[in-house]
């Protein structure tokens, strides 16, 4: 059984730092800032939940840290979409645009805040 | 009841909110702190007592109170969720790791049904939480929505959240 435990919860910390390796090779290999925005998607997203479901399964019984480690959980899920929304928002307000390939470079802009917004 | 802060008066209704919430709070921090000394409680009401006057600053500014109730249908919506989230995790890093990375970026506006604050919230955020798929501007009857595939927009436009999130009519 303490075999079957210790595995399981390697198997986790092997899959979740496979996933947050992802996640950097994403930031690097993505052409612009909104799609890197996805891949760091997958490092909060799902690497973190795994990480998290190890060291949950790696502990040898429930306690108040195993509910302290959900909350952790928890807390990187709900806050992940609040933090990207802002990144975003503050690129666009900065000036980035999102690169879209096969289109006419003045096809790019984005619509004005408050303008038209009828053809992004 | 004058309130906590100066000027500010409490409710029937607020008030009740704020008595529920004391318990919850300070049952929230000896959760945390696991110590049961004096110093410890008497640390936990004094920090409950300030989150709930900050709390009460907060709603005089907003005015509406933001409750979410756990009701079975938000917990079976998280449920979906996580497994749509699983799916696109998926997708995601496959793509990442794919030696001619397949993306098609998209830039477009998706036009919602949802119309009140609760589900725009819970919408907007869905979205952006699921890799590929990135919330950029909120109106009132649109988002900007930038996802790394068209197939990814093809799936929001297909509204399968949206269905879900109207069902729990928040």
């Amino acid at each position: 059984m303490e075999i079957l435990i210790n595995l399981l919860s390697t198997l986790c910390f092997l899959v979740g730092g496979f996933l947050c390796l992802t996640g950097g090779i994403g930031l690097l290999r993505l052409p612009d800032f909104f799609s890197r925005v996805h891949a760091a998607g997958v490092t909060e997203t799902l690497a973190t939940p795994v990480l998290i479901l190890g060291i949950l399964i790696h502990q040898p019984e429930l306690s108040l840290d195993s509910i302290k480690l959900v909350l952790i959980m928890l807390i990187v899920l709900a806050t992940n979409p609040t933090a990207s929304h802002a990144m975003a928002k503050a690129a666009l307000h900065g000036g980035q645009r999102p690169v879209i390939f096969d289109q006419p470079k003045d096809n790019n802009d984005a619509p004005s805040r408050g303008g038209d917004l009828s053809k992004p | 009841m004058r309130g906590l802060i100066a000027g500010t008066v409490w409710e029937g209704d607020v008030m009740l909110h704020y008595l529920i919430l004391l318990p919850v709070l300070y049952s929230f921090w000896l959760m945390l702190s696991g110590h049961l000394s004096p110093l410890f409680l008497i640390l936990g009401a004094l920090s409950s007592l300030l989150v709930i006057s900050l709390q009460q600053r907060m709603d005089r500014i907003d005015s509406e109170p933001a409750l979410l109730k756990i009701t079975p249908g938000i917990l079976s919506y998280a449920l979906w969720l996580c497994w749509s989230l699983l799916k696109a995790n998926m997708d995601v890093a496959r793509r990442i790791w794919d030696p001619k990375l397949p993306i098609d970026p998209v830039w477009e506006r998706l036009d919602i049904k949802v119309t009140t604050p609760g589900e725009k919230t819970i919408y907007a955020n869905s979205i952006t939480l699921t890799p590929g798929t990135l919330t950029t501007d909120i109106q009132d009857d649109h988002f900007l929505i930038h996802t790394l595939t068209p197939e990814n927009m093809d799936e929001l436009r297909r509204g399968e959240m949206e269905e879900r999130i109207l069902k729990l009519r928040i």
